[in-house]
């Protein structure tokens, strides 16, 4: 058994869910299989092998050959101007509960 | 005015001689969508209003004697997790239910732009997560092909859509396989860009690594002019690529002689279904018939791409959907404190998968397993990109069936999480490669169900796996 009643607990705390204890179970269950499969990662030597912590095609892990035509292939910033932007208004209409400027939420400090 | 079967090409040219109007043939589309979706469960919402002011638009140019835009008039849907201006986008998800966004995704404005009329947003596996459509709170989706069985996911929908005439094109997006399974299961062509190629502001993301917006349409032709609008630079997508933008509809008509295929072996190994595996090789076999050369390829990092790719997925769907907690938007459960709002909130409005998926990706994450799972997930996934690139050296693109098995039935995965996961075997390399690749049909088993040949190709090389696809339709390769 990879993961037990304690860690599902744990992991829901964290994911902020509230489990009943039949779903907390049946969690157990699937994540338990699920963990035992993906375990098989552990075979593999990896020395040295440097982690792709994301897409880019700068960077020699991701780059394929490219049709000669089409070398020009990153992805640029955009220069830093300031841009108005007025959608707090759209923004806050989907709010379950907006007092403009504001999101309202449950009391936060006791005291 | 019947709704089926118009392609973008037969749309313009009936337009131009003022045969039908744009008008009449989205209200073709309305009336077959009343029919049929009860049945299929394609659509989660109707966009009539903004379909019609946008038909009467280019029945206005038309009137003018103006030039039309490429994609004039022509019927499309967009899978519910792409933003659309003032209609409804659930994300297959109650945490959504009643949720507007108030601005529309580059893909879709583009879209517009070109003269498209937004029918509607279609079904989909929660939050993009699933491989059979069956986790949408929505309810399923039937296949318009075997009314039994699962369309595919996530972007069940949109293919059933366009498979059952009830849109020319649709957006998919593709995370795992979202967009090339269920293509292979409807027995249409679903194209997954390049990661990059087509700007993802508006899409709501899942896993920010992998996600991408694809089209579905029922030809290559289609594909290539649904390509060609979508695809290009956004600057509010710093993801997104400066490479410029081919006339894909211009090179698919290109030459395939001569051309080297790679077929891995490891993509017809254990589990595939013996039709699906004889399809396959019959493709390839007309392919080469066509001209191409077959390569033997060994791609060895295969078997532990669904191990990485659910790791490193969920981990990022942890951190992306943890801003569904009922402050900015969608549902909110009362509660008495900020976190019990927050826990209340998202054990009402998440479904089982999602919430298995955001416990997986949490645990992985956590202290004490993260270089266990996650950091070594990420350098396999270096080692799946490394075999693609070995490969490419010696291949100008690779071919395999899209799908080890054809269309399940309704409900025959759903109590078993790791043998639906195992439905995306063959789609998610190319994924965590980053690369380019379509499913296009290729003939359909004994019990008529379709079947999928994926075609994968280097970064940026869709007008060479549209070419492919191009020359293999010509030659009647859809009904092998």
């Amino acid at each position: 058994m990879t993961i037990s009643r304690d860690d599902v607990s744990r992991v829901a705390e964290l994911a902020y869910l509230e489990l009943t204890p039949d779903e907390a179970e049946m969690y157990r269950g699937q994540l338990d299989e699920i963990l035992n499969y993906v375990g098989k990662l552990q075979q593999l030597d990896l020395t040295n092998v440097v982690p792709m912590t994301q897409m880019s095609f700068a960077t020699g892990e991701t780059v394929s050959p490219l049709p000669a035509s089409n070398q020009e292939v990153g992805t640029p910033l955009r220069d830093d101007i300031v841009h108005p932007c007025t959608v707090a208004n759209a923004v806050l209409s989907q709010a379950p509960d907006a007092i403009k400027p504001f999101f309202r939420v449950p009391k936060v400090i006791e005291r | 005015m019947s709704a089926a079967p118009w392609t973008i090409a037969g749309i313009h040219a009936a337009l131009q001689a003022k045969k039908v109007s744009a008008r009449e043939i989205a209200s073709g589309f309305y009336a077959e969508i009343d029919r049929r979706n009860p049945e299929l469960n394609a659509y989660l919402t109707l966009s009539h209003e903004r379909a019609y002011s946008q038909a009467d638009r280019v029945d206005a140019a038309v009137a003018r004697g103006e030039k039309l835009p490429s994609l004039a008039g022509v019927p499309v849907a967009i899978k519910d997790v792409i933003s659309t201006s003032g209609i409804r986008t659930t994300c297959g998800s109650k945490i959504l239910e009643s949720y507007i966004p108030p601005y529309d995704a580059t893909a879709v404005a583009r879209l517009e732009n070109a003269g498209a009329v937004i029918l509607g947003k279609t079904n989909c596996d929660e939050f993009a997560m699933g491989s059979s459509n069956e986790n949408s709170a929505y309810g399923a989706v039937r296949n318009p092909v075997a009314l039994d069985r699962v369309p595919g996911g996530s972007s069940g929908g949109s293919a059933a859509a366009v498979a059952a005439g009830l849109a020319v094109v649709a957006l998919g997006t593709d995370t795992g396989g979202s967009i090339r399974q269920p293509a292979a299961c409807c027995g249409i062509p679903g194209l997954m860009p390049t990661y990059g190629r087509v700007s993802r502001y508006g899409l709501i993301a899942f896993a920010s690594s992998l996600d991408r917006i694809g089209p579905f349409a029922a030809n290559i032709a289609d594909t290539a002019a649904v390509m060609a609008v979508i695809a290009g630079h956004d600057e509010n997508d710093s993801t997104s690529a400066a490479a410029s933008v081919p006339p894909y509809d211009v090179e698919i008509e290109g030459p395939i002689r001569g051309l080297r295929i790679g077929v891995p072996e490891e993509y017809f190994g254990e589990g595939i279904d013996s039709e699906v595996k004889e399809k396959v090789l019959t493709a390839i076999a007309l392919m080469e018939k066509l001209g191409c050369h077959r390569i033997p390829l060994k791609m060895p990092h295969t078997e532990y791409a669904i191990a990485t790719y659910y790791i490193i997925a969920t981990a990022e769907a942890s951190s992306n959907l943890a801003r569904y907690d009922g402050v900015r938007y969608g549902l909110r459960v009362p509660g008495a404190t900020l976190l019990d709002m927050y826990r209340k909130t998202r054990e009402r409005g998440f479904g089982p998968e999602v919430k298995r998926r955001l416990m997986l990706g949490t645990y992985v994450l956590s202290s004490g397993y993260y270089d266990a799972y996650y950091l070594r997930a990420q350098k396999v996934r270096s080692l799946i990109a490394r075999d693609f690139s070995a490969a490419f050296q010696k291949v100008d693109a690779i071919l395999t069936p899209t799908a080890p098995t054809p269309a399940f039935r309704l409900g025959e995965k759903t109590s078993d999480p790791l043998q639906m996961y195992l439905a995306d075997i063959y789609t998610v390399t190319g994924d965590l490669a980053g690369i380019p690749g379509i499913s296009i049909p290729c003939g359909k088993t004994k019990a008529q169900l379709p079947v999928g040949l994926q075609i994968l190709g280097p970064h940026f090389s869709e007008s060479r796996i549209l070419q492919l696809a191009l020359a293999f339709e010509k030659a009647g390769g859809f009904g092998i």
